[in-house]
């Protein structure tokens, strides 16, 4: 019992993290219906920025906010480099692109910083807390910390704020949302800002708790992606659930059944919701409409 | 009634072609000679180990080029489905010493059934899904290559892979490989061509419209998804024999990358651009091994290559060639002469074609369709009219199978319809138009139309592409677009690609037609000349349901006339009496 307690300590950490990227996915399929396969990628270059700038003798606080800008730019070359030029194709080749982008992404940090995977300080001093039988590691709380935090901001951002209900509008009609005076390529614009800074949060929050490696992008994607189908597709808070009940699972799994095979866990709940219910635990829609 | 330039009794000389074998000699010859090549000419053991990687990754990019090509479905797991097959030769001819062709089989069974599986828990869906789930499997199966040690060896991988008794030497391997290629480069690229390679371009270029031409869209993408991932099996067994040697680092993710720049540098669409696309992307790093030193900087330069295709060459080295050949021919090529159209709709059922009883489709709590009752009789043009909202289009929508009715009984000519998918309705006679065009854009005329007469259950159509062929050019010089069959749709206008619609209907010889507002965005002369058609095909006796807002060609061309407002009928019956009805004039001019 003690043992599974602490599991549900753990796997409600790192699910925070999936719920992250996952909501990054989220909103940037919303705004431009493509799913951006690069998004994994967001949190790995933000890992590493976050490595560098550490490296480089900034206090840990303003490494967090240079790696948070450097991913506010990367959201802005993205989107032109990658998106916009492709945004009246259908959605095969914007995907396609946005694989280039992943593998471009992954393989020139790799170039530039070599297989040897780095290490990111945790952000207290102080490694945790024991509170009766559950060990409360420090950095895990702070990422379901920061994680309400977001989740909240994100609410009252797009549902109170002007800002927020142009990215609605956009992402539900963009022609009629352009009719009304939107400039939908800036909302576009935000939107894979936001994504990117969201991922790269995602990304330096779970660091410590993992190695900073090149794959830890495309492993944090594919379970964020099993996140948001498992919620149900297109939905924010099906993602965030998603998310958390995926790094549940899989932390029991990884106890209970098999370390090596961890991260298939999510391939087969995945699997298993695609067959039984495609549409997520909250969606509704069930196919993309031709 | 007939246009005399259209339908003259001219005995129309047959459409025949040579056949295949002849006509594809050259592609044999060529293939011979290759072989023969392969066989006799000494290379050293480095430009031997070259070609024999460009000749089995080839096939492999092949299994690409029907997936993502002709079918425009997505696949990141092809290097797993080539290790699957890889594999099977590696630990079947060491392990369990059993023969290189059982093993070969048994990798392209085990590879396709993978694929089948795959594809059937995911293409219900849309595309973003199967690209994530095919990842899924990629690290699955590198994950159970690495760590199923008892299996696979682990990451030492297996070595000592036997060869088939036959081609013990490495030539005449290497020849034996080259056979292959040709072989299954022959099979892809001919499959564009038959029923099942258009059924394919016609799921890639629009579903919908597929879907109500005949083609069950969901076993076509299977289809296409098995036939990829058993070519990247019988590519990764010939490539297990070849180099003797396999690991899991040679089926990662990064190599379902390498297959896929491949794939998109020669050109996704043909077997001729999968193979220059393979060659360029092993020869250039061979060149530029210098690269190589850093790792990572290699598979970089190959993401931004993916993105810089997309980008300005979407259609590969290959696609840009032969769009420019395809041109030239469409306009040098004469479409072969057709006789005159003949449609004989079926007539199993009694007076009424189509019986609708207490249709209802609701939205949540809209009720767009409540209760509707048609029936269209036997021969005639029947309108279903009524103001915008009225559920005119959702009606057609859920008698089409686009929607699932939420109560209600649809019968077609005596068959109960109400719960089969649009395919299913297609075959049993129902043909439709859109009121937004839905053409397969990457498609000529006459190909369309093929699409149509390709319909399950088309008995006007005989046996073997000359027939088809010959059906499809009647229907297109029925609406008189015969002498253009050839182009491609994107150089007709918008009202000559209504006709192609239409024609595409027709050819399929269904028992009753539905045409959503076929008027709509016509001018004036094309309006007359779509009343005429409408003429001509009513006097064949083929019935015909219509939507539209234009009262003129209703009031002229409809002998019965349903009006719908609110999703209700409002009035039904012989048109100028329905036209005068109060309820109707209010309906359409508001009421004091």
């Amino acid at each position: 019992m003690d043992l599974a307690l602490q599991l549900l300590f753990t796997g409600i950490g790192i699910g925070a993290v999936y719920a992250l990227v996952a909501l990054g996915f989220v909103l940037i399929f919303r705004a431009t219906n493509v799913v951006n396969f690069a998004q994994g990628e967001f949190s790995m270059v933000a890992a590493y920025l976050m490595v560098v700038a550490v490296e480089a003798g900034l206090p840990y606080w303003a490494a967090f906010i240079v790696a948070l800008l450097g991913m506010a730019l990367l959201g802005v070359v993205f989107n032109l480099g990658v998106y916009y030029p492709l945004r009246h194709r259908t959605y095969l080749p914007v995907i396609i692109a946005t694989i280039g982008a992943s593998i471009l992404l992954a393989n020139s940090v790799l170039a530039i910083y070599g297989p040897q995977p780095q290490v990111l300080e945790g952000w207290f001093e102080t490694p945790g807390i024991q509170v009766g039988p559950v060990y409360l590691d420090s950095q895990y709380l702070l990422i379901i910390g920061v994680t309400i935090c977001l989740v909240i901001f994100n609410f009252w951002f797009f549902e109170k704020t002007l800002l927020g209900k142009k990215l609605q509008a956009t992402s539900q009609d963009k022609e009629m949302a352009s009719l009304l005076g939107i400039s939908v390529s800036t909302m576009i614009m935000i939107t894979f800002i936001y994504s990117a800074v969201l991922g790269g949060l995602a990304g330096i929050l779970v660091a410590p708790v993992l190695f900073v490696s090149i794959q830890m992008g495309s492993t944090i994607a594919l379970k964020a992606f099993a996140a948001t189908i498992i919620g149900g597709f297109g939905d924010v808070a099906g993602a965030i659930i998603g998310g958390l009940a995926l790094g549940v699972i899989e932390t029991f799994g990884a106890a209970y059944i098999s370390v090596p095979y961890k991260d298939g866990f999510a391939f087969l709940v995945l699997v298993a919701f695609l067959i039984f219910r495609p549409q997520g635990i909250f969606g509704e829609r069930v196919a993309e409409k031709a | 009634m007939s246009a005399p330039s259209d339908n003259m009794p001219i005995p129309a000389p047959a459409i025949r072609s040579k056949p295949l074998v002849i006509r594809h000699l050259p592609y044999f010859v060529g293939a011979a000679i290759l072989v023969a090549l392969a066989a006799n000419m000494r290379f050293d053991g480095y430009v031997h180990n070259i070609l024999l990687q460009a000749t089995t990754f080839s096939i492999a990019v092949f299994g690409l080029s029907v997936v993502l090509g002709l079918c425009g479905q997505i696949n990141l797991a092809q290097a797993a489905f080539f290790g699957l097959g890889a594999y099977a030769v590696g630990i079947g001819t060491t392990d369990l010493h059993a023969s290189f062709w059982l093993c070969l089989v048994g990798g392209c069974l085990i590879s396709l059934l993978a694929g089948a599986f795959l594809g059937m828990s995911t293409l219900r869906l849309g595309g973003h899904y199967l690209a994530m789930v095919t990842i899924s499997f990629q690290q699955i199966v590198t994950l159970v290559m690495i760590n199923a040690i008892w299996l696979t060896h682990g990451p030492d991988g297996v070595s000592n892979i036997k060869r088939p008794d036959l081609f013990q030497s490495s030539q005449s391997y290497l020849a034996f490989c080259v056979a292959m290629l040709a072989i299954v480069g022959y099979l892809v690229w001919h499959l564009s061509d038959t029923k099942l390679g258009r059924a394919m371009r016609a799921v890639r270029d629009n579903e919908l419209a597929a879907g109500v031409n005949g083609i069950d869209v969901f076993r076509t993408k299977i289809y296409a998804f098995a036939l990829c991932a058993l070519l990247g099996g019988l590519a990764g067994g010939l490539f297990a024999g070849g180099f003797a040697y396999v690991s899991p680092d040679q089926f990662s993710f990064a190599e379902s990358i390498v297959f896929l720049t491949m794939s998109l540098l020669g050109g996704v669409a043909s077997p001729i651009g999968s193979t220059i696309g393979t060659g360029l992307l092993i020869l250039i790093p061979e060149w530029l091994r210098f690269l190589k030193s850093v790792p990572g900087l290699y598979l970089a330069i190959y993401g931004l290559f993916v993105i810089l295709i997309i980008r300005f060459m979407p259609d590969g080295i290959w696609g840009f060639v032969a769009d420019a050949f395809a041109r030239w021919r469409a306009k040098t090529a004469a479409p072969p002469v057709a006789g005159a159209l003949h449609l004989k709709p079926a007539t199993v059922g009694g007076d009424t074609v189509l019986e609708v009883t207490g249709l209802s489709k609701h939205f949540g709590g809209l009720k767009a369709v409540d209760g509707v009752d048609i029936a269209v009789k036997r021969g005639g043009v029947h309108a279903l009219i009524g103001p915008n909202g009225s559920g005119k289009t959702t009606t057609l929508n859920v008698l089409s199978g686009l929607y699932e009715a939420t109560s209600g009984r649809i019968v077609l000519d005596g068959t109960d319809i109400t719960h089969m998918p649009p395919h299913q309705r297609t075959a049993s006679g129902l043909g439709r138009t859109f009121q937004n065009i839905r053409l397969f854009r990457s498609m000529t005329a006459l190909e369309n139309v093929e699409i149509g007469a390709e319909r399950p259950g088309n008995t006007m159509v005989g046996k073997g592409d000359d027939a088809l062929t010959e059906r499809a050019m009647e229907a297109l010089t029925f609406v008189g677009l015969g002498s253009r069959a050839n182009e491609l749709i994107s150089s007709f206008s918008y009202g000559h690609q209504r006709l192609i619609e239409i024609a595409r209907a027709l050819a399929s010889n269904p028992t009753l037609l539905l045409l959503d507002e076929p008027a709509a965005g016509l001018n004036s002369t094309e309006k007359l000349e779509l009343h005429e058609l409408l003429k001509r095909i009513a006097a064949q006796g083929l019935t015909i349901l219509i939507i539209d807002h234009d009262m003129t060609l209703v009031s002229e061309a409809a002998q019965h006339i349903t009006v719908l407002n609110f999703g209700r009928r409002i009035a039904d019956g012989e048109s100028m009496a329905v036209l005068r009805h109060p309820d109707v004039v209010s309906a359409y001019l508001g009421s004091e």
